[in-house]
């Protein structure tokens, strides 16, 4: 598959080598070259250097072409400002948005935006090993 | 009316303190504590701080009551999201957010955003209306409605002047609704009007249309 992952720090990079090692075509893009560091060495992909709720910026990073669209930077509006880009300017199939603000994940997802929230997921992990 | 202001900067805090003038019940979300104090030392206890995008925050300040929302915050996204909250939770009937981007605007129409201001756009108008050599205008914007009025002038090498209006290729979504000629006195053109060297024409289009429009009427 042709997937788009904006924002590379941990998780971004993270997700961007196992998928490059299935053996998906992947782009990550990142507005700080520094970023890339996290990358594997033998990392397959294309790294780019851009913001990415710039329409021109994703368009060179084949935001045209992909058949999914991965936001894992640090800021909850910013993954759903170009999750909404994705969705309703490049038609992308598939959307997928990180957003750490539960309440905001809950709204988003009613709107029609496919959203984790890391926040709700780790806390009942935790409150489960608690339990257990 | 109630209106919610997010964001406490140069713009958000003259826009408040205008519609306040206005007589409008206006409240300031600001997330910084210290611009919230300056603010309420300056136009009393209108500012609250806060994030404006989140729903905790917008609950505590009766957003459901609100006749308007205004994201005016320096970040396109803050404003997209705020307003989506606004509208989609608290069903404000009137969104408006700022923009920075000006290319972002097709998207807050897509989401729903009532209205859009975009700084760049509006110099880039003011630009247009000072240089009098360029053939179009935009004279008015009716968002929600699609429609856009413009002011068109035939020049010299116009192919329309001298011409019947009805033998001119006007794009179906345009109107024309004014002929100001250089000395006469303006009229509502039909379609047996000559357009003449100097007229100015005053027409409603949307936005697609526009440049067809402007190549029929001033398109040498």
């Amino acid at each position: 598959m042709n997937i788009l992952i904006m924002g590379c720090g941990r998780v971004g990079a993270q997700l961007a080598s196992l998928l490059d090692a299935d053996g998906h075509k992947i782009t990550v893009l990142d507005n700080d070259s520094y970023s890339f560091r996290r990358l594997p060495s033998d990392f397959g992909g294309t790294a780019l250097l851009g913001n990415g709720l710039q329409q021109d910026v994703l368009q060179k990073a084949g935001i045209e072409s992909a058949e999914m669209f991965v936001a894992t930077t640090q800021g909850d509006n910013r993954n759903i400002m170009a999750c909404q880009v994705a969705k309703h300017i490049f038609n992308v199939p598939r959307v997928l948005c990180r957003i750490y603000d539960p309440l905001r994940q809950e709204l988003f997802e009613g709107l029609g935006i496919e959203a984790i929230s890391p926040t709700k997921i780790f806390a009942q992990l935790l409150r489960d090993k608690i339990i257990a | 009316m109630y209106i919610i202001v997010v964001g406490g900067g140069r713009l958000g805090y003259y826009l408040t303190k205008g519609l306040l003038a206005e007589g409008h019940e206006v409240l300031l979300l600001e997330k910084e504590s210290e611009v919230c104090e300056t603010i309420t030392e300056e136009l009393g206890s209108v500012c609250f701080r806060g994030d404006g995008c989140e729903t905790t925050t917008l609950n505590e300040v009766g957003t459901s009551r609100a006749d308007m929302f205004i994201a005016v915050t320096g970040d396109d996204e803050d404003n997209m999201v705020s307003c989506q909250v606004a509208k989609h939770k608290f069903n404000v009937p009137t969104t408006i957010a700022r923009l920075r981007n000006p290319d972002n605007e097709d998207l807050f129409k897509k989401l729903g955003i009532n209205i859009t201001i975009s700084a760049t756009n509006l110099i880039l108008e003011a630009i247009e209306r000072e240089v009098t050599t360029h053939p179009l205008t935009h004279i008015l914007t009716m968002q929600d409605k699609g429609w856009e009025m413009v002011d068109i002038r035939i020049l010299p090498e116009s192919t329309s002047a001298g011409k019947l209006v009805r033998e001119l290729a006007l794009p179906a979504e345009s109107k024309l609704t004014l002929v100001i000629p250089r000395e006469n006195k303006p009229y509502v053109p039909t379609a047996n009007s000559v357009l003449k060297e100097g007229d100015r024409v005053i027409a409603l289009t949307t936005p697609q249309t526009e440049e067809a429009l402007r190549a029929a009427l001033s398109g040498a």
